[in-house]
């Protein structure tokens, strides 16, 4: 999955999609699953790079994960490759 | 020194179903290439633009074409003839008709408009709204017209609930069984008179274009919008602009296959799947125009430069994630004020 390419973030986490309107607030997490899936990163790598920095086991990165791109697609965040 | 042109504008009531007359006010005021002289037209003395500071020079009351033309025609003449009118802009789909039909008597005064054609305004009613998409190709919820209580029976034949039903000027209420289509049918004829379009429920987004087109197949300016916060009315108390190029095709599609004349606002509900339904074309500049002069376009000094003959150059972009939010405040008035309107007509 891909990040649209319209899709704006700030600094501060704040999401909006200019083609929706819609805007959403990330926690720190979320904004840097964002950023990693905007910078092109699959989701295999950005999984590897959450268990490595947050000492995470993978069951627990797993369940979260998966939920929040769930969630991002739910939102219309996200686009098929 | 720029020209000052005397602009008569309608729709004062900015209430909490507000008219437009304010909003194209307050942009006639920013335009940059004239002055204007406004001279508020009210149908009702407590309409808020009335009392409102900055926004008209004078105020008349006129009254309402359902009085018959002639009385709001001599009204306007009366008026012109202290004024010197330069432009009318009507702001009202109920008076619309009123002064297409006298377009040309209003020239001969003097006055000018830049109004759709009757054909135009015909053609797009809710009522024939599946015959206009057909004509013209484009994606139209199922819809069919009431005019009695007996054939709310027959409705499920053909539709599915939840479905909407709407008055023809105003007024839309999605109803999940018949008992509910009997209620609002009974609501809105009251109001608004019969018949009352029955609509198939498209479920998606909400989001609106305001355009300006120049007659002749050319798109002036457009600015497409997603309420963000609605009132009970239905009405944005809220919105944002957007960067939706599939909706602004359609926008120059239909002004270029219809040659729109004027201000309009299509409502289109976009579906999960990206499909897009106009659920109506309003023949006029809607009242959240403010939101598009401050994207940077300001359609109605546009509208009065091409109802005064001028050529306007299009607008070619406008600034997205430009949001509007509306607010109520009470202003204080004196009973003077009010006792002027109500005895002369004038303030």
């Amino acid at each position: 999955m891909k990040i649209k390419e319209s899709i704006a973030i700030s600094e501060s986490g704040f999401m909006f999609d200019p083609s929706t309107g819609d805007s959403f607030s990330l926690n720190q997490t979320g904004k840097e699953i964002l950023a990693f899936l905007k910078s092109g990163k699959s989701e295999e790598e950005i999984k590897e790079i959450m268990i490595e920095k947050y000492e995470i086991d993978n069951f627990t990165l797993e369940h979260n994960f998966y939920d929040f791109m769930e969630m991002l697609k739910t939102f219309n965040v996200l686009t098929a490759e | 020194m720029k020209q000052k042109y005397n602009i008569a504008v309608t729709g004062l009531n900015n209430t909490d179903n507000p008219g437009p007359g304010v909003p194209v006010i307050r942009g006639l005021r920013e335009a940059k290439d004239f002055d204007v002289r406004i001279i508020g037209l009210a149908y009702e003395n407590l309409e808020p633009g009335i009392y409102m500071d900055g926004i008209c020079d004078k105020v008349y009351q006129i009254p309402y074409p359902s009085t018959g033309s002639d009385a709001l025609m001599e009204r306007i003449e009366y008026i012109h003839n202290i004024e010197k009118i330069d432009v009318l802009i009507p702001n009202f789909d109920a008076e619309l008709f009123t002064f297409m039909k006298a377009e040309k008597v209003l020239k001969e005064m003097g006055i000018s408009t830049f109004l759709p054609t009757i054909p135009q305004f015909e053609e797009r009613h809710k009522a024939v709204l599946p015959e206009y998409g057909e004509k013209y190709g484009f994606d139209v919820p199922f819809s069919k017209t009431i005019s009695s209580l007996n054939e709310i029976k027959k409705l499920s034949d053909k539709f599915e609930y939840p479905i909407l039903v709407k008055g023809k000027f105003y007024d839309a209420y999605a109803a999940y069984n018949e008992d509910q289509v009997i209620g609002f049918y009974n609501k809105i004829s009251a109001k608004w008179g019969v018949p009352i379009i029955i609509q198939e429920f498209i479920r998606g987004t909400e989001v609106n274009v305001i355009a300006l087109g120049d007659g002749e197949g050319n798109i002036v300016g457009a600015v497409p919008m997603r309420k963000q916060y609605i009132t009970d009315k239905g009405k944005a108390w809220g919105g944002i602009t957007l960067d939706d190029k599939k909706l602004m095709e359609i926008t120059k599609d239909l002004i270029a296959k219809t040659k729109w004349k004027g201000g309009m606002e299509l409502e289109i509900i976009k579906t999960q799947d990206n499909k897009y339904y106009i659920i109506e074309i309003n023949p006029r500049i809607p009242a959240w125009v403010y939101l598009a002069v401050g994207a940077g376009q300001n359609l109605p000094e546009a509208l009065v430069k091409l109802a005064l003959g001028e050529k306007v150059k299009p607008f070619t972009s406008y600034d997205i994630g430009k949001m509007f939010i509306r607010y109520s405040m009470d202003m204080i008035g004196d009973i003077s004020q009010f006792e002027r309107l109500s005895i002369t007509g004038e303030l």
